[in-house]
């Protein structure tokens, strides 16, 4: 057998070897690069890691998923979110309700009908205006037209329409794009067909499109159930449940935390975190089952 | 063949054409996505519309200059007195301050997720990424306040004592220091929130980069980085920036965090990082009390409006990056 021979001692040169500096300069780039993903996850592992161990001793207690916090003293134990989830489940609810329509609607004209029309110019640079207001002037917005011009009271309808005007440049942007990469020949075969353009989009874009247009909409709410700043203008904050979205004030998830923040005893700093780890984890799960949907069903991006 | 002849009348045609004709479905289909899109397009016309209308009863009863002044009072509707020179000045320095921390960290990242990550594992990298953002700005106020401050603590006070002579680093009220709720802890946080944003544009860019450019520099055997330098960021650097400036702009508007980090104390701005104060978004919540008054309301809703256009202003420069590059 043959061993020594199979190859040259030496490599023959084709490359010159690097000069020292640049490799120093690539060597340095690339730690840079990698170091600068590390610092990005710190505060992302951190944050998620305070939250879940500080947040569960509360979740762990019995009552958190069923009572409310009617009748609780701020320093004593007990109590639970059970009036928080249902006020926050119900602003992020009917903010969809009305989001999903209107939005909806926004995009198919964007890609059925605008056809670079002036209108269609300008609701899309509208609605990019509208996805740049802060969640503090959507909720002066609200304040100004639904409370001082309309006269009614300050109530968790109001924090929905805020939430609405929030929600709607995320809802129109994922329901266009899905639109879009709809197949032309469907649309194309449909009309061949002799079906109508409205029955044609009713019957045929829009089935198509929906998981991505229904993932869209999830995390659109995702992003907008933890907004705090439209509940303290909007809505007060109520530690018993309050079904009715039309008058008086309600809990919500936000709200909780920010009314135990003034309250330094342990069982309010359990009660805080655990608001918080509740509101995570609702976002999470909104996350999660919009990722599935879109995952194994339906239209893929690109 | 007689191509000129007259068909025979198709039933078909025109049963189509006259079906065309007298489509109502159609009509009131169409007419509804344009409702919508009119709808919605007056209702953000109305948001600017709206604010100042009602901004207008109390501008006209403001006893001091709205825009020069730094004096704010509005606990009785009888006298009047609100400026947003200071509000504007922190809500201007704090996003300055979060951008400056952000922008090399994102333009690591995007270029790590886009050149140097594995394959298998973009994906989930940009997913990461992308959780920082669907943390609610309340968690990170929260984790902000009883976390991050007690532990940049001992950063803030080795900054303080060593550079204090720097007016970044100077400090009136030595105790804000020591409980760490200052613009320094403030900009920490709105840097981690506006992170993913910054990266999320800059990564789509980059992805762009002409495959082309790259086998160029490759062949004429430039390392990793400088394939980067050569390339990469050239072809993305508008939409680096313009990303940059969208995360400016979250920055300027976000309310929460910074509402509940900052310590409210009034003393003058003097550009140090270890100072408190108030943002115009975190004045307006902290001020959720007053508004119930019309006039008090007023005064809120002006300094809202102040915000509302700084935060249109530096989305539209924003876009008008993107647009000039042509890079979508």
């Amino acid at each position: 057998m043959t061993t020594a021979l199979d190859r040259p001692v030496k490599p023959p040169q084709v490359f010159p070897s690097l000069s020292t500096r640049r490799k120093t300069v690539n060597n340095l780039a690339t730690v840079l690069v990698f170091g600068s993903f590390i610092v990005a996850m710190v505060p992302l592992i951190w944050v998620l890691y305070t939250v879940f161990s500080r947040g569960l001793t509360a979740l762990t207690s019995d009552d958190w998923f069923t009572r409310s916090m009617r009748g609780v003293l701020p320093f004593f134990e007990g109590g639970g979110a059970y009036h928080a989830m249902v006020g926050t489940l119900m602003q992020g609810a009917v903010a969809a309700l009305f989001a999903i329509p209107i939005g909806l609607m926004v995009s198919i004209y964007l890609v059925e009908y605008a056809d670079g029309s002036r209108l269609g110019r300008v609701t899309t640079f509208m609605v990019d205006i509208l996805s740049g207001v802060p969640s503090i002037v959507a909720a002066l917005f609200i304040y100004a037209l639904w409370i001082t011009t309309f006269g009614f009271s300050k109530s968790g309808f109001a924090v929905a329409l805020a939430l609405l005007l929030l929600m709607l440049p995320i809802v129109v942007r994922s329901g266009e794009e899905m639109l879009r990469i709809v197949p032309m020949d469907l649309r194309e075969a449909a009309y061949a067909l002799g079906v109508p353009k409205w029955k044609t989009i009713a019957r045929i874009v829009i089935p198509t499109a929906l998981p991505g247009i229904i993932t869209g909409l999830m995390l659109a709410v995702a992003r907008v159930i933890g907004e705090a700043a439209p509940l303290l203008i909007l809505v007060g904050y109520a530690t018993y449940i309050n079904y009715n979205m039309l008058e008086g004030e309600m809990g919500s998830l936000p709200g909780m935390m920010i009314a135990e923040l003034n309250n330094p005893s342990g069982p309010g700093r359990d009660r805080l975190w655990g608001a918080a780890l509740t509101l995570v984890l609702i976002i999470a799960l909104l996350n999660i089952v919009a990722n599935l949907i879109s995952r194994y069903t339906g239209a893929k991006k690109k | 063949m007689n191509v000129n002849a007259k068909l025979p009348e198709d039933p078909v045609t025109t049963r189509l054409h006259r079906g065309r004709a007298g489509r109502p479905g159609d009509a009131i289909f169409a007419g509804l996505a344009r409702g919508a899109a009119l709808f919605v397009t007056a209702v953000i016309a109305a948001i600017g519309v709206f604010l100042l209308w009602r901004a207008m009863p109390a501008l006209t009863r403001n006893e001091v200059n709205f825009l020069t002044s730094r004096e704010w009072r509005t606990f009785t509707p009888d006298s009047l007195a609100f400026g947003v020179l200071d509000l504007f000045l922190v809500t201007v320095f704090v996003s300055a301050f979060a951008l400056f921390l952000a922008m090399p960290v994102a333009l690591g990242i995007a270029i790590f997720i886009t050149q140097y990550a594995p394959k298998q594992t973009k994906k989930g990298l940009g997913y990461l990424v992308d959780l920082l953002a669907a943390v609610p700005s309340v968690v990170y106020g929260l984790w902000g306040l009883l976390v991050l401050a007690p532990a940049l603590q001992p950063v803030a006070a080795f900054l303080h004592e060593n550079f204090g002579w720097f007016f970044l680093f100077s400090a009136e009220n030595e105790g804000l220091v020591e409980a760490g709720f200052t613009i320094f802890t403030a900009g920490i946080v709105l840097a981690v929130m506006i992170l993913p944003i910054i990266t999320a544009i800059t990564r789509e860019v980059f992805t762009q980069t002409p495959t082309a450019q790259v086998e160029a520099a490759l062949a004429l055997g430039a390392t990793k980085w400088e394939v980067v330098r050569t390339t990469v960021i050239p072809f993305g650097k508008s939409g680096y920036v313009s990303g940059s400036m969208l995360g400016l702009g979250r920055a300027l508007g976000e309310t929460m965090a910074i509402y509940i980090v900052l310590a409210t104390a009034s003393s003058d701005f003097r550009w140090s990082l270890f100072e408190g104060g108030q943002t115009i978004a975190s004045k307006i919540a902290s001020g959720y009390a007053e508004i119930n008054n019309e006039l008090q309301a007023g005064a809120y809703i002006a300094a809202g409006l102040v915000l509302f256009v700084l935060t249109f202003a530096v989305n539209a420069a924003a876009r008008a990056i993107v647009a000039g590059k042509g890079v979508h």
